[in-house]
């Protein structure tokens, strides 16, 4: 299968989706630090002057930054955890002998499909509104005051949110690995007098981690820009306790008109990600590679 | 038509020489063999020859044309490989017309073909099914029947009955020869197993690590083997192998006997203790321990020896090999 | 494990099961009734479940208003069009990192998912710019060619996985018997892969219908698609429970069928071709 000729064709034939990839990476990314040296306000035009660090700077000293900093990590954590710890336990439930098994599947996997900005419209408003919201009835039902989740708790709630979203996805994916276990490795272990739980730690978790990687990749680089559920629901606040760098650095260029500071963001952003992305490359090559 | 010869061809993968220059002339109509133990370059060679690897050095030639940079297609060879490599997508009918397809012949002469060729290789009933509704056997009748309708200049088999059981095997080894004797088309075989080796072939090319180390007919390679390599390799149960001063007294290094070629009695040669018997009905295996090692004997019918027993055993003078230190007959 | 399971045990592990996943689901299903009740019946407390009067109107107001069937439109086109542009790209591609592997065809796909972890926000100036410029701003054009690009590693990566599945013998004999590139890739790899190219383009669909950063930033109303025509809700109006429900559904209905008609497929491209 390796001929001179299927070479070169096969030289040929990825060009494409490498060189518009490459164009896609290095233009906008070369225009963003170039943006984020200037001073750039798209209210002021043909203002631009060259602005040397000043840009990252006033984005660093922003006292938003350290807070969008906080809260990406602990969105991106918080669902994480939640969904990976939710995702092995329904997927051990799910893997049980039950009657409807397919139904249920149904059920599991829909809110994956639901685009993120419905999702946050109709727990903002149908569940977590303190007034008519069904939590907010609920807890007046049980004699409790209503809780404001989205003022009150408004990165938590975004979380759960979030969380929702993306159950689904691992918990199907850890399913379908638990799925393929050999069970006879599982009744070897019975043999050799493993109960219950020494069963799960030692042989399913193991078997899980591959696909607990997946999870954890594919749903960092979704969570990392977490942004229409933050839009539609709290606009970053209050104040700016539910702003991720996301979110500030949109409001930051879009909203603000400051180019030149978006930009920088977009660099600490993109610095940030890649931070991010080391780690887990390194974790998917020990564990993708097979 | 279906001539083809080999001219210091090599293959070198990365560092890795597989191919040292090997020259190689197989001649029209002829049915030949490769053979030799596992990653020997059995498949690379074939795979030279068809056009799916480039070669690193030297010149292929069929009927006398420079084919060395053709593409596979260009070569008009067909191949049949050891997955049958069958499309799963495409039923039988739609498998045998691929190349004619390729080829763009009319629909006409396409249902023609396949028609011929499903006939000849009783697969007329078939013909609709997918390949994942046929048998092993089945399946590789469907790979032989795209090779013929393409009428090519020579057929190339790699292991092509290796994933059938042994029954089938005997079968379709039968058919291939019969398919030989009709179409008298060029065809090269590499496989490792002995018997396919000795009775299909008009020449076979014994290779180790990408060298030939003899070719013959097969008569020739089981009675004159040119080295030790080859008289070991060639026939089944193996040849036993004697040094020391046993083989001194026949004026070798090493002296080699064929199981088939002693006798068991009462008195002979050499004394020894059977470990192991075997008896099939037809031909008793026996293992004997004696001074010079163990020693494989095969005897026709049924010989009334078992396990613990002494016996004697004698070669035949006239079928004893000899080799000197290097390995080569003398 | 062929071991006979308790009835009884069978039937809590049902309860249970079904329990949590009617919670799950609970949302999705609270919206569908919410979207056929009366304003007044959507914030009545208790809460209606079943019993109230069951109405459409919400569904022709909403239409009435916000023209759903535009925005649909949009969404149709825009992650049908960016997945097929994507998946053109991406068969050669991931042909030739399957099939003709070289020293560094690691290093490239790993490279490719490495874009798809620079976040979006790094480069939302420039693009904004750059689309203001060219005209391309609120236009489907440039939204298929922003998810295209921004799907491309996940198709390839996707293709890839499935690709290596298939034997390479089965591509050589298509050779030998004649079929050049195009023709191998046509008539042979395509077919082969159908169920791994189908599991692409539903996930990919999928995930460009429910994309909700470029489809807010870059489109503003005639090209936008149904997320843009959601988090038009989040105003004031969005307290206008039974017609926010009743947009909702129509936003996430056709994928959520979709998804659900095609879960197999589906499962497969979920876990990425990484888990079997
Ligand atoms: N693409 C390749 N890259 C590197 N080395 C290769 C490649 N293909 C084959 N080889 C090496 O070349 C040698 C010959 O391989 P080949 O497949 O021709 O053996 P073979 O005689 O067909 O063996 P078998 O009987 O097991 O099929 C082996 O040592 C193998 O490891
Ligand atoms: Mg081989």
């Amino acid at each position: 299968m390796a001929t001179q000729a299927s070479r070169a064709a096969g030289r040929l034939m990825i060009s494409p989706a490498v060189i518009l990839l490459f164009l896609w990476m290095i233009v906008p990314l070369g225009m963003t630090i170039w943006f984020s040296f200037l001073r750039y306000n798209l209210l002021i035009p043909g203002g631009e002057t060259f602005a040397g660090f000043e840009n990252y700077h006033y984005f660093f000293t922003d006292p938003n930054f350290w807070p969008a900093l906080w809260n990406t990590l602990t969105l991106v954590l918080g669902v994480l955890l939640i969904t990976t710890v939710g995702g092995i336990l329904l997927a051990l439930l799910l893997d049980q002998p039950m009657f409807g098994q397919g139904i249920v599947r149904v059920l599991v996997i829909a809110p994956f499909f639901v685009m993120p900005t419905v999702s946050a419209l109709v727990w903002k408003n149908m569940f977590m509104n303190p007034v008519n919201g069904l939590f907010a009835w609920i807890a007046r039902t049980l004699g409790f005051a209503p809780f404001d989740f989205l003022s009150a708790a408004p990165l938590f709630s975004i979380i759960l949110i979030v969380a929702w979203q993306w159950l689904p996805f691992a918990t199907l994916i850890l399913l379908t690995a638990l799925q393929s276990l050999d069970s006879e490795q599982l009744e070897a272990a019975e043999m050799d007098g493993a109960g219950p739980v020494s069963r799960f730690f030692y042989i399913m978790l193991p078997h899980l981690a591959r696909a607990a990687t997946v999870v954890i990749l594919i749903q960092t680089i979704f969570l990392l820009s977490v942004f229409a559920e933050i839009l539609v629901t709290t606009n970053g606040g209050p104040g700016n306790a539910s702003t991720n760098l996301t979110y500030l650095v949109y409001s930051q260029s879009l909203l603000q008109y400051d180019v030149g500071l978006g930009s920088a963001g977009g660099i600490v952003a993109v610095i940030l990600a890649n931070i991010v992305a080391i780690f887990l490359m390194r974790m998917i090559g020990k564990n993708l590679e097979t | 038509m279906g001539q083809i010869e080999l001219k210091g061809v090599t293959k070198r993968f990365g560092d890795v020489e597989v191919i040292p220059p090997l020259d190689l002339q197989i001649n029209e109509g002829e049915f030949v063999v490769f053979v030799g133990p596992s990653g020997c370059g059995k498949s690379t060679l074939l795979r030279l020859i068809a056009g799916l690897e480039d070669t690193t050095g030297g010149r292929i030639e069929i009927d006398g044309k420079d084919a060395t940079d053709l593409r596979p297609a260009q070569r008009r060879l067909a191949m049949v490989f050891q997955s049958y490599a069958l499309y799963p997508h495409m039923s039988v009918r739609k498998n045998i017309a691929f190349p004619l397809k390729m080829a763009k012949l009319s629909q006409a002469e396409i249902d023609k073909k396949v028609e011929g060729a499903a006939k000849v290789l009783n697969l007329s009933s078939y013909l609709d099914r997918r390949p994942g509704q046929l048998s092993g056997g089945q399946r590789q009748r469907v790979a032989i029947g795209r090779a013929i309708v393409r009428e090519p200049a020579a057929f190339l088999f790699d292991e092509p009955l290796s994933n059938l059981d042994a029954a089938l095997r005997v079968n379709m080894r039968l058919e291939i020869s019969e398919l030989h004797n009709s179409l008298k088309t060029t065809m090269i075989y590499v496989t490792h197993d002995q018997v396919e080796a000795m009775t299909m072939a008009d020449k076979i090319v014994v290779l180790q690590a990408g060298r030939i180390e003899q070719v013959g007919t097969p008569l020739e390679l089981y009675r004159t083997p040119k080295n030790r390599f080859v008289a070991g390799f060639i026939g089944s149960p193996k040849m036993n192998f004697i040094g020391g001063t046993e083989a001194q007294k026949h004026g070798a290094h090493e002296i080699g006997i064929r199981p088939e070629h002693i006798t068991v009695g009462t008195s002979g040669d050499w004394q020894g203790r059977v470990t192991v018997s075997e008896h099939l009905g037809s031909d008793t295996y026996l293992h004997v321990q004696t001074d010079h090692g163990i020693i494989n004997v095969r005897s026709a019918g049924n010989v009334d020896v078992h396990h613990g027993d002494t016996v004697w055993l004698t070669p035949e003078t006239a079928n004893i090999h000899k080799f000197d230190a290097n390995g080569s007959a003398v | 494990m062929a071991r006979t399971v308790t009835t009884q045990r069978k039937v809590i592990v049902t309860a249970i099961a079904w329990t949590i996943a009617i919670a799950i689901f609970f949302p999705i299903l609270w919206t569908f009734l919410t979207s056929f009740k009366t304003e007044a019946d959507a914030i009545a407390t208790p809460p209606k479940f079943l019993f109230f009067n069951w109405t459409t109107e919400n569904y022709t107001t909403v239409q009435g208003r916000s023209n759903y069937f535009l925005h649909f439109w949009n969404s149709v086109i825009i992650s049908v069009g960016s997945t097929v542009a994507a998946l053109i790209i991406a068969i050669p591609a991931a042909w030739s990192m399957a099939f003709v592997p070289g020293k560094r065809t690691k290093d490239i796909l790993m490279w490719m998912l490495s874009t798809k972890m620079m976040p979006a926000v790094g480069v939302l100036v420039p693009i904004y710019l750059l689309f203001r410029d060219t005209g391309l701003l609120d236009t489907r054009t440039g939204l298929v060619i922003v998810l295209t690009l921004m799907n491309l590693p996940i198709v390839v990566w996707m293709l890839y996985t499935y690709f290596k599945e298939i034997p390479g013998e089965i591509l050589e004999a298509a050779r030998m018997d004649g079929a050049n590139l195009t023709r191998e890739i046509i008539y042979v790899l395509t077919p082969m892969a159908v169920p791994g190219i189908a599991s692409t383009l539903l996930l990919n669909i999928i995930l460009a219908w429910n994309e909700a950063f470029w489809t807010l930033n870059l489109t503003a109303s005639k090209s936008a698609p149904l997320t843009q025509f959601i988090a038009s809700y989040s105003s004031p109006e969005g307290l206008f429970y039974a017609k926010l429900s009743a947009a909702s559904m129509m936003a996430i209905a056709p994928i959520i069928v979709l998804g659900w008609f095609s879960q197999k497929q589906l499962v497969r491209g979920l876990t990425f071709g990484a888990v079997k």
